[in-house]
């Protein structure tokens, strides 16, 4: 079974988490100055990376806290999770694998 | 005192409440629906915590995923800022009380959750095989010791689950409409250490 690691909890089953979709999308501060592309792209348009992806998870069925996932999408390996407000951890492609 | 639980009288009990295992000490697994107890879900921020380290004759600053207090009372913190705290069926006004008291000036939650669970013991040498046929955690000594509580899953629903004890004894704390099928789920795989059970 794949081990997500919780920032609170510590190694814990895929199962209990939940996932959120991109990580690090700050909502415009005033979203009625957008246009409707703009605003378009704040909803709907994703990165859609192959390889190093930080993304929302929720430890639903445990502290059920949201943090945020560095994964590498191509292997589905979590290299490295922490807890929201906390900055992106800088990993360049290629160290997941060490 | 003036009473102002909002928790429902239970007249019936629930259908989880007949004996289900050999009561006998020999016994690999011992599976026994626990009677109706006090409960309560606290909210409170982290920060909050400062000067509040105990309320109710249980401590709330304990680290995330622990159970601290008696069989009597006991606190149980889920996360960072959520505890369930127990205590006797009775006391419910009282530590609804206890706790006002010591948290007051503080932002929290309290709220009586004592008919929405509903627990049940494990216990035996093969309690943790019996617990792992539907709940994924490592519940080997070294990653599970008494005094460990977390929420969890067993099977398809979401249960609270504590090491109360080094016989071991776990309990299982389910919400009250998952209690049959999470103590048929227990019973279906205690079956392969005692089959003898109905």
């Amino acid at each position: 079974m794949l081990l997500v690691t919780c920032p609170y909890c510590g190694p814990r089953p895929e199962i209990e988490f939940r996932c959120g979709g991109e990580a690090h999308i700050a909502r415009p501060a005033e979203p009625s100055k957008l246009s409707d592309k703009e605003w378009a792209e704040f909803l709907f348009v994703r990165t859609n990376a192959k390889g190093v992806f930080a993304e929302r998870w929720n430890h639903a069925h445990g502290c059920q806290r949201w943090f945020n996932a560095l994964r590498d999408t191509a292997s589905d390996r979590f290299i490295q999770t922490y807890k929201v407000g906390e900055k992106r951890p800088d990993r360049t492609p290629g160290q997941e694998r060490l | 005192m003036l009473k102002t639980s909002h928790a429902a009288h239970r007249d019936l009990s629930l259908p989880i409440e007949q004996p289900v295992t050999r009561p006998d000490t020999k016994a690999q697994v011992v599976i026994r629906p626990l009677p109706a107890q006090a409960r309560f879900s606290l909210r409170l921020n982290e920060a909050d915590l400062e000067g509040a380290q105990t309320a109710a004759g249980v401590t709330l600053d304990i680290p995330i995923n622990t159970r601290s207090g008696s069989a009597e009372r006991s606190s149980i913190r889920l996360g960072p800022n959520e505890w369930l705290l127990t205590g006797p069926y009775d006391d419910a006004e009282v530590i609804a009380s206890q706790i006002d008291a010591a948290l007051s000036g503080r932002f929290y939650t309290l709220v009586d959750v004592s008919h929405r669970n509903v627990g049940i013991t494990v216990s035996g040498r093969r309690a943790a095989e019996v617990l792992n046929s539907g709940c994924p955690l490592d519940l080997a000594e070294a990653a599970f010791p008494t005094g460990m509580a977390t929420r969890t899953l067993m099977g398809k629903a979401e249960i609270v689950l504590m090491r109360l004890d080094d016989t071991p004894t776990y309990q299982v704390e389910c919400w009250r409409s998952f209690s049959t099928y999470v103590r048929d789920y227990l019973i279906e795989a205690a079956r392969e250490f005692e089959p003898s059970i109905a």
